[in-house]
């Protein structure tokens, strides 16, 4: 039987306000446990939740760029359960009227098609803390520091038909979200993470299998996998007569397995209810008019554009949007080549972008900027250096921080374009290979290669390859 | 210098005689501490006195008027329910819960009637988590009615009740989620003010059901009433709830002439339910009111009967969500070496809570569960739409709705504890204001058998200037609420 995979992703993005969605405690990461939980983190008898207007905003951005329904009046709701880390008692989610709902997004599929993704909703809630064990034996530490950290939850429709899929649907919206700068995207601090319903169904068929539930994948990586051996379980499950059962499974990443974590037996009835201590959001036109016409310019409507005016191909277009300071990076190194977009696009989408990832770095922690790529860049366009001497300057430039004309100067790596200069070395290799020369001019035609290779290696590799090729093809034949 | 004269004290007169250097705050105060001390064992009224931190707040407060800095309320002794946060005071709730619990902050209540200059005598019993119609849920003992000690003072602000009635606090904070303040004030005979939901912060007030708690005072009169509400009403940006609209001064418009006023008797208040005594009082109070000038209309509240099973559900709901921090992990009751983490819930809060917060828990627990919640809490919350509909309507006739506040006097303390459904029954008058959030008062306007009887005023949403008015002017013509139980006079 052949299985069709049913995943809907449910993502946690952590949004970057300063402080939290109910209280005044600062959102930064790191701090020594419970520095940053105040009373009303704590909750602490008495206390009452205060909306961080910001939190808002940024969810109702989120809603804008998706192209989503943006609720005029959306409540929040008290999603009720026990556990140390929840120090109320119930976090505050939404749930029946979510501020986002009924969004789309578009993904690339690996043959290069599009796929418009549904996004059910994204609703704003609170984070609840973090239990620690380690180093407490016996014991259970609390660390209410993520207590009260704004996130949004952003709800796919059941459309994805494969890891790869779920994996190119959560980068889109890694993307989107650090487009907005409303989540900083770090995924090891867990700022943005998701949940994976996957379910298997024979292919062809109506109705959706049972789902189980993998938790709280941090990592693309993990998603892929977990996925994968979540579908592979499910459907050897099935073909050996079993069944599935709805549950909640996590990810082990050192095993490569996802495990049982509860049933639905054992799942809590939350017992939502509008939370009386918050009045309900509601917007105003003026409000998502402002939040509109702020919006800056989103992945899709950047790589429409790159294709367009630089002539790039969508593929290209879309590895230089993957991000804001990428995109902005590209743009800057163009503006000051001034031609030849698809050479620049190929100069950061290759060996600037490799440098970068081999030291793993930012790019605002690059070790060669925009300025000595184009640098670099013009230095092969006006013929000065090859195209092929060019990874040799750009790889000094990226270990001694200089530009392109320092290097070049430095090591002589000036191309020679002086047809004399390049007669000059042809007639050398021909005089010290007459063996070669016979055999090509008895029509070893493959042998001219040969030929260009000695040259380059006489020159330094500095000779312009055009002219040497035009040289060559005059002088071999005798 | 003479040492006032409590039993014949009000707010307004001990201010005066502050102003007047008749007496000193420091004198008043260790008046009222003195008392407060000698009634204790038979009223039960305090769970925590703070005498010292009393006089040191007295003594400043009398340094501030020697300096001229004195505002109307400086120096003047009250006390707090205590379900008010209080900073470095034990702050109990009426709870075994929270009976080893000390708060590290000040609710806004607290901190502006502070600010305002008056002196915090200490804290006051109260049913549990405010759960309760006569006092007798407090982990720290029933209060006792001043009138009667066999009989409950009624609840849940009971000690706030008992404390005014008595003379041993000339004014006292309290709140009211379905009638705890009004229901005490009637049965202890004193001047009991429920505000607008929004009008008073609820910010550290340990909140019970957060749609109907709201924060308010029981006095000797409605003028102490209005000088009192004045300095704690307000909004607060750490209650989203609380609404931004300015304060008026209550005290300017009191005597007000009540001619032209409307006074609409809801037909559905005098039922067969409401006790015959206790009808003629309100009867008696019309009739003053005619006198007055207000023309009496009868009006229908036709799903006011429904409030209280309208209420049981609602206010459990929330409850049951609003007590489950209290988990014995950050505060509170703690159980003695729990095995895991499910053996610290189950005995924290089991040992933590009596009976009645434990039923009302369950209760809505039950109500906001998968399957029940339509059937429940979502018909609850329609028909309290319809009920808030009936008020407006009747608003559009009338300025005021007068009725009974309680269906009879002060109960024996154990008669109704078996019965949780003919306590809860207490509340039947009451309960529509909260479900509509609508302000209301219980003045005193008689006795029955030596016991005393409330009457009710309801309000429009924001109508207490009005409301404190059409009260004063009662009390002008009437002295129901100057009355002291012998005992204490």
């Amino acid at each position: 039987m052949e299985w069709e995979t049913v995943i809907g992703l449910e993502i946690h993005a952590q949004l970057a306000t300063r402080s939290k969605i109910f209280s005044g405690s600062a959102t930064a990461y790191g701090a020594a446990p419970n520095t940053q939980a105040n009373l009303v983190d704590l909750g602490y008898p008495g206390v009452l939740p205060v909306l961080n207007r910001e939190a808002v905003r940024m969810a109702v951005r989120f809603g804008l760029a998706i192209g989503a329904e943006i609720c005029r009046h959306s409540v929040f709701a008290r999603k009720n359960y026990f556990y140390p880390d929840l120090p109320k008692g119930y976090q505050i989610s939404q749930y029946e009227l979510p501020i986002v709902a009924r969004g789309t997004l578009d993904i690339v599929l690996e043959d290069g098609s599009r796929k418009r993704v549904g996004i059910t909703r994204a609703h704003l809630e609170e984070d609840a803390g973090k239990s620690l064990h380690e180093g407490l034996p016996g014991l259970s530490g609390i660390d209410l520091n993520r207590a009260g950290t704004p996130l949004i939850e952003i709800v796919s429709e059941p459309e994805l038909r494969s890891a790869k899929e779920a994996v190119a649907y959560m980068k889109k919206v890694h993307t989107l979200v650090r487009y907005l700068e409303i989540c900083d995207g770090n995924m090891q601090e867990g700022s943005f993470r998701c949940d994976a319903n996957v379910s298997v169904r024979p292919r062809g068929a109506e109705k959706f299998g049972t789902r189980a539930e993998i938790k709280n994948l941090n990592s693309f990586r993990y998603v892929e996998k977990a996925i994968n051996y979540e579908v592979e379980r499910q459907i050897e499950l099935i073909e050996g007569g079993g069944r599935v059962v709805q549950e909640t499974r996590l990810y082990d990443p050192d095993r490569g397995e996802t495990r049982s974590m509860r049933s639905k037996e054992e799942a809590n009835d939350y017992r939502y209810f509008p939370d009386p201590d918050l009045l309900p959001v509601v917007l105003e036109d003026d409000f998502l008019e402002e939040l509109r016409s702020t919006l800056p310019e989103l992945p899709d409507q950047k790589a429409a554009r790159f294709a367009g005016d630089y002539g790039l191909s969508d593929y290209d277009a879309g590895v230089l949007t993957a991000s804001r300071e990428l995109g902005a990076f590209y743009e800057d190194v163009v503006a000051r080549v001034g031609r030849d977009p698809k050479l620049c696009a190929n100069w950061v989408m290759g060996d600037f972008a490799a440098f970068l990832n081999k030291d793993n770095l930012e790019i605002a922690e690059s070790r060669v900027g925009s300025a000595a790529l184009a640098g670099l860049v013009t230095r092969i366009l006006d013929n000065t250096i090859s195209g092929k001497i060019a990874k040799e300057v750009f790889e000094a430039m990226w270990a001694e921080g200089e530009g392109a004309d320092a290097i070049i100067e430095k090591k002589g790596l000036r191309q020679i374009t002086d047809t004399g200069a390049i007669e000059q070395a042809i007639e050398d290799v021909m005089a010290g290979n007459p063996g070669q020369l016979a055999d090509y001019r008895s029509g070893k035609d493959k042998l001219f290669g040969f030929f260009v290779g000695q040259v380059m290696k006489a020159t330094g590799g500095k000779a312009n390859p055009a002219q040497l090729n035009e040289l060559l093809k005059k002088k071999l034949p005798g | 210098m003479t040492a006032p004269s409590l039993p014949a004290a009000t707010v307004a007169g001990l201010a005066k005689g502050l102003n007047a250097g008749e007496f000193s705050s420091v004198e008043l105060t260790e008046a009222c501490l003195g008392r407060i001390a000698a009634s204790q064992p038979g009223l039960n009224a305090f769970i925590t006195v703070t005498a010292e931190a009393a006089l040191a707040e007295a003594g400043a407060a009398d340094t501030r008027r020697r300096e001229g800095r004195a505002g109307p309320l400086t120096g003047v002794p009250i006390a707090h329910k205590d379900i008010f946060c209080t900073q470095d005071v034990l702050t109990t709730c009426g709870s075994r819960m929270l009976s080893n619990f000390v708060s590290p902050y000040d609710a806004t209540v607290v901190a502006k009637l502070r600010e305002a200059g008056t002196v915090a005598l200490g804290k006051l019993n109260m049913d549990e988590f405010a759960m309760g119609s006569s006092n007798e849920t407090s982990f720290f003992g029933p209060v006792r009615n001043p009138w009667d000690t066999t009989r409950v003072p009624g609840g849940s602000s009971g000690g706030s009740a008992a404390a005014v009635a008595a003379r041993i606090a000339p004014a006292a904070t309290a709140t009211d989620t379905g009638g705890s303040i009004r229901q005490p004030a009637a049965l202890c005979g004193v001047t009991g003010i429920k505000p607008t939901y929004g009008r008073v912060s609820r910010y550290g007030m340990i909140a019970f059901a957060s749609s109907l708690d709201q924060a308010g005072l029981i006095t000797v009169s409605a003028e102490d009433a209005a000088l009192m509400l004045g300095a704690m009403a307000g909004f607060d940006p750490r209650d989203s709830t609380s609404v931004d609209s300015p304060v008026p001064d209550y005290a300017a418009t009191l005597e007000q002439p009540l001619a032209g006023l409307t006074i609409g008797l809801v037909k559905e208040f005098f039922d067969k339910g409401l006790d015959r005594q206790c009808e003629q009082r309100i009867r008696d109070a019309l009739a003053v009111y005619e006198k007055l000038g207000a023309r009496l209309v009868e009006v229908s509240c036709p799903n006011l009967p429904l409030s209280v099973p309208t209420y049981y559900v609602v206010a459990p709901a929330e409850c049951s969500s609003n007590l489950a921090r209290f988990d014995g992990v950050r505060f509170g009751h703690r159980c003695e070496s729990p095995r895991n983490l499910t053996d610290l819930y189950n005995r924290s809060r089991g040992e933590g809570f009596g009976a009645e917060v434990k039923r009302r828990i369950m209760t809505g627990t039950y109500v906001l569960s998968a399957g029940y919640y339509d059937a429940y809490y979502l018909k609850a919350q329609r028909v309290r739409q319809l009920i808030s509909r009936d008020f407006a309507e009747a608003f559009g006739q009338v300025d005021l709705l007068l009725g009974p506040t309680s269906p009879t006097a002060a109960f024996a303390i154990g008669a109704k504890t078996e019965d949780p459904i003919t306590m809860y029954l207490n509340d039947i008058y009451t309960i529509g204001a909260n479900l509509a959030g609508l302000p209301a008062m219980s003045l005193p306007c008689g006795f029955a058998d030596g016991l005393p009887v409330g009457l009710q005023l309801i309000g429009p949403h924001f109508s207490e200037a009005r409301m404190l008015n059409a009260a004063h002017r009662y009390q002008m013509e009437t002295d129901w609420h100057l009355r002291v139980p012998a005992a204490f006079g």
